[in-house]
């Protein structure tokens, strides 16, 4: 069996209210997005509910008023009319004996006929004249069917014996019944009370009244959509060079320096213009100036590189030459050789950082990225590392995950920050375990390296990446790095798009972590590796790099 | 060359370093011979027929690399160029020139000296040895390079590059192994100078170097040997 018909098409049903209820979101959310984003939809809008919210007002007043002052006019008019018939009315029924049905019949017939007959300055009208008593032979109305319509509320109000009148629908002689005015009195007589109506058809009124409301409601909205168009045009007249305005600034944020805004006339918008391009004028003088410095820096760099390098390549192979012959020196000259090798080493290497950092300064530096396998450069640093870590009675150890880690970086850049870091640790490190970790994600790759020395406190940790900056200025001397190691790691880390951190806690020693994206040009977004040390685990993939730990 | 001293032609326009480097160069037995004059660079090595040159890529009057690739137009001798500036495109430019190695100022002696005797001590084999990559045979005694038949002019640089790729068809190289190999590095070394040489290597003995089929690349590890 299949499913039963009504099942499917309530399912069918339902799918077709959900899919509508879907589109309407998705509709309202981009009317809703237009509305935000459209300042000329916006005016327009605005515009048109204002003006449309006046005009209904106005118009309601309008008419209202018009209305009133037309039905007050054929009011006044119907009464007297009226009041004049019945007077008539009244002197004729008085003038007639009593007695003879027949006599009083033809004399009040002869009295409605004459009425009848009398124009007046309330326009059309129909009569009708009534008797209370059933039995009273009475004239005949305009047209028949009139007397049956009298509203019960006027006979009531003249039953009392004054004049009323009274709004309401009344049929005529051509049949369709129009909104009227009934006008009613009583004529008293010999023979019984007669009551005389009058009713006014306001058909005419009802007409006029018509024509003035459409009128009225075709200007308003005539008027509505004038002030929103006239709305429209003077949005567009502010907006489109507004949006000029923004369209440039973009072309200028995205480096085409030399774009300028058209300036027409002398008003507001080209007193706008004016002072933007005055502002992308200074822009333009003070990037291109910012640019000249930085060529003129780079210029700078790359001749004192070269005239400090060539005498100081001179002075160095001249010491080494010395420094192999000092066994044949006397020990003062002897000794002498070796504190110019050690300081030529250090003088070396303050000049290598001092240009390689300036490189930096002046945005001379260039990324030369390769797929690289990270454990493999990990791995040679801390072979090289080795000797020194030995001397320092420090442990290395590194933490490799089985999968290679291959990384987009420019490798000489990444081992020298590996190197710097793990050089540091054995420095600082005070001859404890020095534990190295590398991981990888789908997008990003981090290292670790940990020491157990002295560690950092808050504002140490603020200041290690500062140029020069030494944690213990006591030992300074005895570290032997240049003072500008972790600032150059830290923007060969930013070179790649990366990250480099640090950890530090007082006594429980520090960590530092580099996380690179594995591919360049694309943005970080979190690191495989916590910045903070987790408590000490063994690891199923260790690889123990250094000597064994020393027996407890 | 046993017996008799290597020549040595040091381009360098500062007498200082110039009559430093004759100094250094004398005691490892070498024989230097200078030129300040970079026009005159080229003219020098005519003359001088060395069997290496020590070229300084910041020379006033001439362009080192223009030097570097006159010199490597009539000649396969290795050049080492000396340089101010690491990692700049000059020693790139420098390498795709013919250059085939290169020191950064400053520079320590031994250093130097270790790089002037491994561009010097190239491979020598006295037994016959056969190799082939594709179409490219090799012919390791007699320092002899043919695709399908026509001669090859490698550098002995590059000739080395070629056979240390051939001789284990199936390994890939890492650049650090390579720079071990060819160019004796004992630390690490400029990985670049293994991706200019690769490219020159190939610009010479691929059909299309764009698609290579001798030299091919381990994309994050390194360079092997085509199919034979």
């Amino acid at each position: 069996m299949t499913t039963s018909p009504p099942t499917t098409s309530r399912t069918r049903f339902r799918s077709l209210v959900r899919e509508l209820r879907l589109r309407v979101r998705i509709g309202a959310r981009a009317a809703w997005r237009h509305w935000r984003r459209s300042l000329q939809l916006r005016v327009a809008i605005i515009t048109m509910a204002i003006a449309g919210a006046v005009v209904i007002v106005i118009s309601l007043i309008l008419f209202d008023q018009i209305r009133s002052q037309q039905l007050a006019a054929k009011n006044d008019a119907a009464v007297s009319q009226a009041q004049v018939g019945v007077q008539y009315a009244r002197n004729q029924v008085v003038a007639v004996p009593s007695g003879d049905p027949r006599t009083i019949r033809e004399a009040l017939q002869r009295t409605v006929d004459e009425l009848q007959t009398r124009g007046g300055s309330a326009g059309r009208f129909s009569i009708v004249m009534i008797n209370r008593d059933t039995t009273t032979p009475l004239a005949q109305p305009s047209f028949s069917g009139l007397t049956t319509a009298l509203p019960d509320s006027l006979i009531s109000s003249v039953g009392e014996g004054t004049q009323a009148y009274q709004y309401a629908v009344m049929p005529t002689e051509a049949g369709d019944p129009v909104p009227s005015l009934v006008v009613g009195a009583p004529v008293p007589s010999q023979s019984g009370t007669y009551e005389l109506y009058y009713v006014f058809p306001l058909d005419q009124e009802q007409r006029s009244l018509d024509d003035i409301r459409s009128t009225v409601v075709t200007s308003g909205l005539a008027l509505v959509v004038l002030v929103a168009g006239v709305g429209a045009l003077v949005t567009q007249l502010v907006v489109s060079p507004v949006r000029l305005a923004a369209q440039t600034a973009e072309q200028l944020a995205s480096g085409q320096l030399e774009r300028r805004l058209p300036i027409r006339g002398e008003d507001d918008l080209a007193r706008l213009a004016g002072s933007f391009n005055r502002m992308a004028a200074s822009l333009q003088r003070q990037i291109t100036q910012l640019e000249d410095l930085s060529r003129l820096q780079q210029r700078f760099t790359s001749d004192v590189s070269h005239e400090l390098r060539t005498p100081l390549t001179t002075v160095r192979m001249a010491a080494d030459v010395l420094h192999s012959a000092r066994a044949d020196f006397p020990p003062d000259v002897s000794r002498s050789t070796e504190l110019l090798q050690t300081e030529l080493g250090r003088f070396e290497a303050l000049l290598t950082d001092l240009l390689e950092i300036s490189r930096y300064d002046a945005g001379a530096a260039s990324l030369v990225a390769e797929p690289t396998d990270l454990g493999a450069l990990v791995t040679d640093v801390l072979t090289m590392a080795q000797p020194l870590a030995e001397r320092r009675d420090a442990r290395l150890r590194v933490t490799l995950p089985e999968a290679a880690v291959i990384a987009e970086i420019d490798s000489r850049r990444i081992e020298r920050i590996v190197r710097n870091l793990v050089l540091n640790a054995i420095h600082h490190g005070g001859g404890g375990l020095i534990e190295v970790a590398l991981a990888g994600s789908k997008t990003a790759a981090a290292i670790t390296v940990r020491d157990r020395g002295p560690g950092l406190n808050r504002e140490e940790a603020l200041r290690v990446f500062d140029r020069f900056w030494r944690a213990d200025p006591a030992r300074s001397r005895h570290g032997g790095g240049t003072g500008l190691g972790l600032s150059i790691s830290r923007e060969d880390a930013r070179l790649h798009g990366g990250w480099l951190q640090v950890w530090g806690r007082p006594s429980k020693g520090t960590q530092f972590r580099l996380t690179l994206p594995l591919q360049q040009g694309v943005e970080l977004e979190g690191s495989p590796l916590p910045l903070e040390p987790q408590t000490d685990t063994d690891d199923p993939y260790e690889i123990v790099a250094g000597p064994p730990a020393a027996a407890p | 060359m046993i017996g008799a001293r290597s020549r040595v032609l040091v381009v360098d326009d500062d007498p200082s370093l110039a009559e430093m480097l004759g100094i250094v160069l004398r005691a490892e037995s070498l024989d230097p011979a200078f030129v300040a004059d970079g026009a005159r660079a080229v003219s020098a090595f005519r003359e001088v027929r060395p069997d290496l040159v020590l070229l300084d890529l910041m020379l006033p009057g001439a362009d080192g690399i223009q030097i570097c690739r006159e010199i490597r137009q009539e000649s396969l001798v290795p050049i080492i160029m000396l340089t101010a500036k690491a990692d700049t495109v000059d020693v790139v430019k420098g390498l795709e020139a013919g250059a085939d190695d290169y020191v950064i100022k400053p520079f320590k002696p031994i250093e130097l000296v270790a790089r002037i005797r491994a561009q010097m001590r190239r491979t020598d084999t006295d037994h016959p040895e056969s190799l082939a990559i594709g179409e490219v045979t090799i012919d390791v005694a007699g320092h002899q390079v043919r695709r399908a038949g026509v001669p090859i002019q490698l550098t002995p640089l590059e000739f080395d590059l070629l056979v240390a790729l051939a001789r284990k068809p199936r390994q890939v190289f890492t650049r650090e192994h390579l720079l071990q190999q060819v160019w004796k590095y004992r630390h690490a070394g400029d990985t670049r100078l293994v991706n200019v040489h690769v490219q020159r290597l190939r610009s010479k003995i691929e059909t299309d170097p764009e698609n290579p089929e001798v030299v091919l690349t381990v994309r994050g590890v390194g360079y092997k040997a085509g199919p034979p």
